[in-house]
């Protein structure tokens, strides 16, 4: 598998990122490294080993239903470009 | 005979599946300990979790996981007892971490059912194909300022159940069905509010059509519909659009639509063809949501009855299906029958709540949460009815009392002298006076003028001031009178 310059081009739009056109080979091939590597990596014969969602934990851990966080209106809207009263205020974006 | 709808080339069937979002009843959020409470201060239900702060970690909440459990026990649904959380990255103001995590491949519950019942008194099952877990977004306001919209994150973070059934509904009356059925089971289960006014139940809407015996065509997608009569309203719309369009030989593109309530008709949202590129991947916060089988058991073990158990015992106490209908459609109301009915006549109950207890919250507005008069004076009515305190006409009177007075019956009907006549040597007297007082008739009636009984009934009620027991007026009346 390999991707190209229009890929990269969708995939920066997506995640929002800005990329100038001259930059998109080598990002292009800086992609394709990665998934090379990854192709090695399945080379590895896994059979028989249990499909596993990451190496730390094997389970979530669970807390209790109490209302211990909140209340902080100030804090959260303090880094906001922009507020109105307590709300944070963006471009108008209606569908 | 099947729903159809009428084109110009002949009946078009119509496919329905719903994706109802209920937002989870729990007082913390699914990730983080901020309040969940409706109509807070903007902003102050909000962790730096919800807020998307950098470096926050989720740590999940076992309340929403054990409701997601109870909801889809209750939907006698698989419950997967290995499920995991993915992130689905978009980007909106109102989701700040600019993902939502939710469970795209592995949901917590699989496969499930339900029992809608039908105008006509038919049943049919809808599929449940899964539910599962996710956050809710923050809310945005846009009528409040000309070129800004304002943004409040209490609801982000907030627990919710995608609910995914199969395209098995065929009319718009099974699509309002299922939701009715719906929110009566999560009610019963106390895992949603339902509440569609407050946003607390929110419905996605998919919707094609075909011809008998096709393959299904392809889909539209009417976004957020905010109440049943809407979804039922939207069904329509979409299914007529729909039709127009293939019939002027045009294709359905598959899109996500709106349904505008003003107009009656749906429209695309004009979003970025890209809108629906999610690119969902494991979230790398949360290792898998693990259950024991041992805690579903224990959950399953305390479900309360269901409204389809409930129906069953009801008709089994011999309601009609009429009363077993509108005293389940509510879990209050049927707590409210089962507090009155408690050690008494379940069908002297069932008649009063959904006689002139129902007529009583009609006329008054009330809601059977706010009860005009309780469940316990109400049983009480019925007690002095059966052990002929009152008579049935008095009771409506002794109950007319209790709504302008909130006191219990026996201390109405001792107050206010109410108190059945059942004495029969009183009966008697009353009965004589009524005789010397209409001799004529007395002599007609003597004579075989029959018809004449009921005026003398009439009259010695009036005379008794409605109090003498109507069943010893008619056996006195005629032996006297004979």
């Amino acid at each position: 598998m390999s991707v190209d310059t229009a890929a990269i081009r969708r995939i920066a739009k997506l995640a929002r990122i800005h990329v100038e056109e001259e930059a998109l080979p080598g990002l292009a091939a800086e992609f394709n490294g990665i998934l090379q590597w990854i192709e090695q990596l399945q080379q590895v014969d896994t059979s028989g080993v249990e499909p596993m969602a990451g190496g730390g934990a094997t389970a979530l851990r669970w807390r209790q239903d109490e209302v211990t966080d909140g209340g902080q209106a100030e804090k959260v809207l303090a880094n906001a470009p922009d507020r109105e009263g307590e709300y944070f205020a963006v471009p108008k974006v209606v569908e | 005979m099947s729903y159809t709808l009428e084109g110009k080339t002949g009946p078009w069937e119509i496919v329905v599946g719903l994706e109802v979002h209920a937002q989870v009843i729990s007082n913390s959020k699914l990730f983080s300990g901020a309040a969940t409470a409706f109509g807070a201060e903007p902003n102050s239900q909000v962790s730096f979790i919800d807020a998307g702060f950098p470096g926050m970690l989720p740590t999940i909440n076992e309340v929403c996981i054990a409701q997601a459990v109870r909801t889809g026990l209750g939907l006698k649904a698989e419950i997967n007892l290995w499920s995991r959380f993915d992130r689905k990255n978009y980007f909106y103001a109102d989701l700040p971490q600019g993902y939502q995590i939710s469970q795209f491949a592995h949901p917590i519950v699989g496969k499930g059912e339900i029992e809608v019942t039908l105008a006509d008194g038919s049943t049919k099952m809808i599929g449940i194909t899964r539910l599962h877990l996710e956050q809710d977004a923050g809310k945005s306001i846009h009528d409040q300022h000309p070129s800004k919209s304002f943004i409040d994150l209490n609801r982000s973070g907030v627990a919710l159940m995608e609910i995914v059934s199969e395209p098995d509904m065929r009319s718009p009356e099974e699509a309002g069905a299922y939701l009715t059925k719906l929110r009566q089971i999560l009610r019963y289960l106390g895992t949603c509010d339902g509440n569609m006014d407050e946003g607390s139940m929110r419905a996605d809407v998919n919707v094609s059509v075909r011809k008998a015996g096709e393959e299904f065509r392809t889909r539209c997608e009417v976004k957020n519909v905010n109440s049943i009569r809407f979804v039922m309203q939207a069904v329509e719309a979409e299914a007529l659009r729909q039709i127009e369009v293939w019939e002027s030989g045009g294709t359905v593109d598959q899109e996500t639509r709106l349904f505008d309530t003003a107009r009656g008709i749906t429209r695309s949202m004009r979003s970025k063809e890209d809108a629906h590129d999610y690119r969902y991947f494991p979230d790398p916060d949360l290792p898998p949501l693990v259950l024991e089988q041992s805690w579903v058991d224990a959950i399953k073990a305390s479900l309360p009855e269901l409204p389809d158990e409930r129906r069953a015992r009801y008709l089994a106490l011999g309601l009609t299906p009429y009363d077993v209908h509108v005293l389940t459609l509510e879990k209050e109301t049927a707590v409210f029958f089962e507090t009155v009915a408690k050690g008494r006549d379940a069908k002297l109950a069932a008649n009063w709540v959904t006689g002139d207890f129902f007529a009583a919250l009609n006329r008054l507005k009330r809601d059977i949460s706010d009860p005009p008069v309780t469940a316990e004076h109400l049983g009480e009515l019925l007690d002095l009815v059966s052990d002929n305190t009152v008579s049935g006409s008095l009771a409506k009177q002794v109950f007319e009392a209790m709504i302008e007075t909130g006191k219990a019956p026996g201390v109405i009907v001792e107050e206010r002298g109410l108190k059945q006549v059942t004495d029969t040597g009183a009966i008697e007297k009353v009965i004589a006076e009524v005789m010397a007082a209409n001799e004529g008739k007395v002599a007609e009636y003597r004579s075989g003028k029959d018809k004449l009984f009921g005026f003398f009934v009439g009259q010695t009620m009036k005379a008794s001031g409605g109090k003498a027991n109507p069943a010893m007026v008619n056996e006195l009346l005629k032996k006297m009178l004979a």
